[in-house]
């Protein structure tokens, strides 16, 4: 049976019975797991052998790492840098001089606090909103029954097949027809209600179904409603499965791209990565110690949180980078296929639809 | 099965004509009636939400497509099959086309080999590698227009790359502005993008790779290569099936990197379908062939994922 320390390790249904083999392909892997503390089997190679093979091994995978680190570091280095070292040769590891012109130009060529903050509130309104209604479709679609509801579920499921660039221009006129152009209501709606919230839905349904029903026949006994059951019970049982839904929600919001180009015309209005292509002199040419400074600011929040929560992350959310993975790029269908298939080749989730 | 407990537990009781029921039952819903109406308003809005933001929209692409809209004209009219004639001898679709493939292909191919030659790496029991892993997977969340801008300024004639490559006499191209090495340069930024999503995937699979087989194996005087090709990766096929969905599908909708980095050229060497779709719709003002576009485009999406779905059945092992 579940108990506290599985839920917060795995976010989402982590069915586990401890040191049998049928659940080893999710363990988690070796140094932040409580799996690897109680002595499980982890790391299947054999350690790395002698001192010469060390040096090599760690050698091949520091180079390997030079492509996802170096540009990073020249984007934080390069922002420091007065536009006319920008392009210097040879290329300088750390700006000679140093100077915060990039950073404020950022703010006194674009509204970029502005646009920073619709960022924010944005993602921020989005994920608690889907965590909201995507929890509440996910319990009734797992706990309540009712006539109609394996139809309604896989209309809702439809939601996972169609890649969100294919009604861009549909939605665009619906939302012409609302008088919703240019304003923040397109992105705010459709990320909460639309196609992509229905992986967060899908999640939380597996998951509330992996629940033990019994607490809330007690709850039920002790003369609660439907409401409190779903709001005092169950929903905080299922933490780690929010914080999943929480963590890919957020981040999908933070990068949109296409969706606020096409709905959004001022600048006041944009968001964060509509905003950073925006940073052009009169002749369009990039200015680019400006862009590479909006940028850092852009990415460097997220990266900071992640250094932290990597450890839980990449150790105990397998699944949760799964899901990052697939909604990363807005492929929501394929979140519920590849769950499913996860699910199928790990017993992971409790039930397939 | 998870499915019996999620039976409402004492509906049968409530269930009115069942058990017997006082009279003033009649006046106040049963237990089950009022939880199946909290049932539909749970999931309400995320109904709502699919038919007007989903259901809807595919419906009306279908309609545009059938006509003639230019929105800065003003002109919406009936055109029957005319966007369908004009997709099919659009002299741009074909190099579209083979862009897509072109982009769709050689992602996946370099996306599979370095996740999977960096999950094998990192599959070890020594120092260091929660930091690798951490490493590798960090551009994940780095923002993707951030970082596609910062790959855009190192890729610069006179920018970082070339300038390195100079430091060892090597006269490097002008990587976004020549059509190979545009089309190279779209799909490295994006491989390096994303690789760490799918080399968890695989280190996830790699460690459900039952030890006693492989120890059996290597007692049986398998080579490493051999293990690695006989067993391991048999073993970790459906792993290696959903990677390769995840991501031809999502090389589909690649849009922000192809708009930030090369703006679909040069030329249209790297329009790619989703990008040639919007710039159609979008930048043309034509909904409706834009619309074509799109049912075109949800059409290749659809037939290749049940296509690699079928596959499974042919070279995927040991799924349960």
């Amino acid at each position: 049976m579940r108990t506290e320390s599985t839920l917060r390790t795995a976010p989402v249904g982590a069915r586990r019975n401890a040191g049998t083999d049928d659940t080893v392909a999710v363990t988690v892997p070796p140094e932040a797991s409580a799996a690897a503390r109680a002595g499980r089997p982890v790391g299947r190679r054999r350690p790395v052998g002698s001192p010469w093979r060390k040096v090599l091994f760690y050698g091949a995978l520091s180079v390997l790492a030079v492509p996802f680190v170096f540009p990073t570091w020249w984007m934080f280095t390069s922002s420091l840098k007065p536009i006319s070292e920008i392009f210097a040769f040879p290329p300088e590891l750390w700006p000679s001089n140093p100077t915060l012109e990039g950073y404020v130009g950022a703010f006194t060529e674009q509204p970029f606090a502005l646009q920073y903050w619709n960022s924010m509130y944005i993602a921020v309104l989005v994920t608690l909103g889907t965590m909201l209604f995507s929890s509440m479709a996910g319990y009734a679609f797992a706990r309540i029954r009712f006539p109609g509801q394996d139809l309604l579920f896989l209309v809702v499921l439809t939601g996972l097949l169609i890649p969100s660039e294919v009604t861009i221009v549909p939605l665009f006129q619906l939302f012409n027809s609302w008088g919703m152009i240019d304003t923040h209501w397109p992105l705010i709606l459709v990320t909460t209600f639309g196609a992509p919230s229905v992986l967060a839905t899908f999640i939380m349904r597996q998951y509330f179904i992996t629940l033990p029903v019994e607490l809330e026949e007690a709850g039920r006994i002790d003369g609660l409603g439907r409401w409190r059951i779903y709001w005092s019970i169950a929903l905080p049982l299922s933490r780690s499965a929010l914080a999943a839904v929480a963590i890919f929600t957020f981040l999908n919001v933070w990068n949109l791209y296409l969706e606020p180009t096409v709905y959004l015309q001022t600048p006041e209005l944009f968001t964060l990565p509509q905003a950073l292509t925006r940073y052009t002199d009169a002749y369009g040419g990039e200015m680019w110690n400006i862009q590479l400074a909006a940028a850092t600011l852009t990415a460097l929040p997220v990266l900071i949180v992640f250094v932290f929560a990597a450890p839980w992350l990449l150790g105990g959310a397998v699944v949760g980078a799964v899901i990052w993975h697939l909604t990363w790029r807005r492929r929501w269908w394929l979140g519920a296929l590849a769950g499913a298939a996860l699910g199928a080749a790990t017993g992971f989730f409790g039930m397939m639809p | 099965m998870a499915d019996a407990t999620t039976a409402t537990p004492g509906r049968a009781h409530a269930r009115p004509g069942v058990a017997p029921t006082p009279p003033r039952r009649r006046f106040v819903p049963s237990y089950a009636r009022r939880d199946q109406l909290t049932g539909y308003l749970f999931v309400a809005p995320q109904v709502l939400g699919i038919a007007l933001f989903v259901l809807l929209p595919l419906g009306l692409i279908v309609w545009y497509s059938f006509h003639e809209w230019n929105v800065l004209a003003g002109t919406f009219r009936w055109v029957g099959l005319e966007n369908f004639e004009k997709l099919v001898t659009d002299p741009k679709l074909a190099p579209v086309m083979e862009a897509t493939a072109i982009f769709s292909i050689g992602l996946v191919v370099f996306n599979l080999a370095l996740a999977l030659l960096l999950a094998v790496l990192l599959n070890r029991k020594v120092r260091g590698m929660t930091f690798f892993r951490t490493v590798f997977f960090s551009p994940v969340v780095v923002s993707l227009v951030a970082w596609t801008i910062v790959w855009s300024f190192l890729l610069q004639d006179n920018g970082g790359i070339n300038g390195i490559l100079q430091l060892v006499g090597i006269d490097g191209p002008n990587w976004l502005r020549e059509g190979p090495t545009a089309m190279a340069s779209v799909i490295v930024v994006q491989v390096f993008k994303n690789v760490g999503l799918n080399m968890v995937l695989f280190l996830a699979a790699l460690q459900g790779v039952p030890q006693e087989v492989q120890e059996a194996a290597r007692m049986d005087g398998a080579s490493d290569r051999q293990l690695f090709w006989r067993i391991t990766v048999p073993l970790i096929s459906p792993t290696i099936l959903l990677t390769s969905i995840i991501t031809i599908v999502g090389s589909l909708q690649v849009f922000a990197q192809i708009a930030v980095l090369t703006q679909g050229g040069p030329g249209i060497s790297t329009t790619v379908l989703v990008y040639y779709l919007v710039q159609q719709a979008f930048d043309f003002h034509h909904f409706g062939y834009g619309s074509t576009l799109a049912i075109l485009l949800f059409g290749i999406v659809l037939v290749l994922t049940i296509a690699q779905w079928q596959l499974r059945k042919r070279w995927v092992f040991y799924e349960n």
